[in-house]
């Protein structure tokens, strides 16, 4: 079997594992779909306030910053679904030395690792974010340009990736510092600071959430290719800092497993 | 468990404490960093404030808020609720029961002993900020001044209390992690620790005057930084939330008792 086709099937059997695991606790789709809606109003309480009493911040008016928020609900959906789960355990796995399994598996480690585990009735904040998304349009009372469209999945894509990586990365970190398990709580805590438009923040708060932690990679930018207000440049560096981010996630896995010297005896 | 015995064993339960937290401190600090969001809105609302006072809020106003949030907030800190669950779960919670001192009184000198060096870490930095930059928004009645010490000792009362009774859920229910989850949810809004009380909408801001969450947060930021809640002000609030502490304590230690009747120990 190819390798181009063996992935792909890697990858649905995993994620069938995952879905089997989900449906044996069913209840719990009543509890997440009601704990999401809560996290989504709790999320929108600050932005409801704040445009109470102003018309616009920063250049962002209501529809806009819902707009951000919208992909904000759906990136925080693919991150607790599909990318925290697996990656959790990981430090545990590195700490008592069961990581040598994985590494004995014909498949790439990486790989393994990203798919081990997913959160299936995550998809629930996923469908709300993209709710979200279409109430902002209806109230910006247009839909977004073809153009448009296509540059803003294409930033959402770059997104994802950027996500993906700083979570790579940090996990890569941990195989030097296995104690700081939480690392990873902190990039989460952090990225919640990803639901603002990166323009309402000023001077070191702009650069840091910009260059230091890409928030607004994450969620700035693919929103104004949304709403139509990227220049080509601004996307095209997007695009190539995702990829870097990707490449450098990538050299700093490879560089982790080969400085991994297993735990167990 | 007489009272003497105890208070025996409190200065070694400190001792052991603080020695966890210095063993752990890489980790003690990365959790400290995880508490942004006051820092976060902080940003958000001096940048909103700079176009003109938000309702009553200058930006210094905010300055204020935001970093004495974050002072009581990183004083308060607790992590009852996950020590509970653990050591249920393990079955060692039997050897706690075994000692001849009340949990309560263990889990809460754990506590106490990181207090020390969580103040160190959070406050020089804050209270720098706080006094060079948001100097007219904070209290200057000396009398006020001489409450912030109780106020931040009630908070911390009341959140532990609290937080201990959630964690003895776990003796009644299996996903009581799930429901610190919700409760850190209800407390942000209704604590002031996400938005100032007085800025929630509608009838929201009334509830929360009442509620035991405001007392665990928002009492002692109104007391570090309430120029009109005066010292007769400061006072009432202060008695109310040792009031919230004593009857939250109550029935925290009362759900304790009944909890640990249902337990087995799960292993050896």
């Amino acid at each position: 079997m190819t390798a181009a086709l063996r992935y792909p099937r890697l990858l649905a059997l995993q994620l069938r594992v995952s879905l089997t695991t989900a449906m044996q606790y069913r209840a719990d789709f009543v509890v997440e779909g009601l704990m999401s809606v809560y996290w989504v109003s709790w999320n929108l309480l600050p932005l409801l306030i704040l445009y109470a009493d102003r018309p616009s911040v920063a250049g962002w008016d209501f529809p806009s910053a819902l707009v951000v928020i919208g992909w904000f609900v759906v990136l925080r959906g693919i991150l607790e679904g599909a990318i925290n789960p697996s990656l959790v355990d990981i430090v545990e796995r590195i700490r008592t030395g069961a990581f040598d399994y994985v590494l004995l598996k014909p498949a790439d480690s990486q790989f393994l690792i990203s798919t081990a585990r997913f959160a299936p009735w995550r998809i629930i904040d996923v469908i709300g974010g993209f709710v979200i998304l279409v109430i902002a349009f209806a109230r910006l009372g247009r839909t977004p340009a073809a153009g448009d469209l296509a540059a803003g999945g294409l930033l959402m894509l770059a997104a994802v990736i950027v996500m993906y990586a700083l979570w790579v990365g940090v996990v890569a970190a941990s195989f030097w510092v296995v104690r700081l398990d939480n690392l990873t709580y902190l990039l989460g805590a952090l990225f919640d600071t990803a639901r603002w438009p990166v323009q309402v923040f000023r001077g070191a708060w702009r650069f840091l959430f910009t260059f230091v932690l890409p928030m607004a990679l994450m969620t700035t930018y693919p929103a104004m290719a949304l709403l139509g207000r990227i220049d080509v440049t601004t996307a095209l560096a997007c695009v190539a800092g995702a990829l870097a981010l990707a490449i450098g996630a990538r050299l700093l896995w490879i560089g982790a497993v080969r400085n991994y010297t297993s735990a167990s005896s | 468990m007489s009272l003497r015995s105890t208070a025996r064993a409190v200065p070694q339960l400190l001792r052991t404490g603080l020695a966890e937290t210095v063993a752990y401190r890489a980790e003690f600090v990365v959790w400290m960093l995880t508490t942004t969001l006051p820092l976060v809105m902080l940003g958000l609302w001096t940048s909103v404030a700079a176009d003109g006072a938000f309702r009553g809020y200058s930006s210094p106003d905010f300055v204020a808020y935001y970093l004495a949030a974050l002072i009581v907030r990183n004083l308060t800190g607790s992590w009852v609720v996950w020590q509970i669950n653990d050591e249920i779960r393990r079955g060692i919670l039997a050897m706690r029961l075994l000692r001849p001192v009340h949990p309560f009184v263990a889990y809460a000198a754990s506590h106490v002993a990181a207090v020390p060096l969580r103040g160190l870490i959070a406050l020089p930095v804050t209270v720098i900020l706080l006094a060079t930059t948001a100097r007219d928004s904070l209290t200057h009645d000396p009398l006020q001044i001489a409450l912030i010490l109780p106020s931040l000792a009630g908070a911390w009362l009341l959140t532990f209390a609290f937080l201990f009774g959630l964690g003895c859920l776990a003796f009644f229910i299996d996903k009581s992690m799930a429901l610190l989850d919700v409760y850190f949810g209800v407390f942000a809004v209704l604590s002031g620790y996400l938005i100032p009380l007085p800025m929630l909408p509608s009838w929201l801001p009334t509830v929360a005057r009442w509620l035991p969450f405001r007392f665990m947060l928002s009492a002692p930021v109104e007391v570090i930084t309430g120029r009109e809640l005066g010292a007769g002000g400061a006072a009432q609030l202060v008695a109310l939330q040792w009031g919230y502490a004593a009857l939250i304590l109550a029935l925290a230690l009362a759900l304790w008792r009944a909890g640990v009747r249902r337990f087995e120990a799960v292993g050896g």
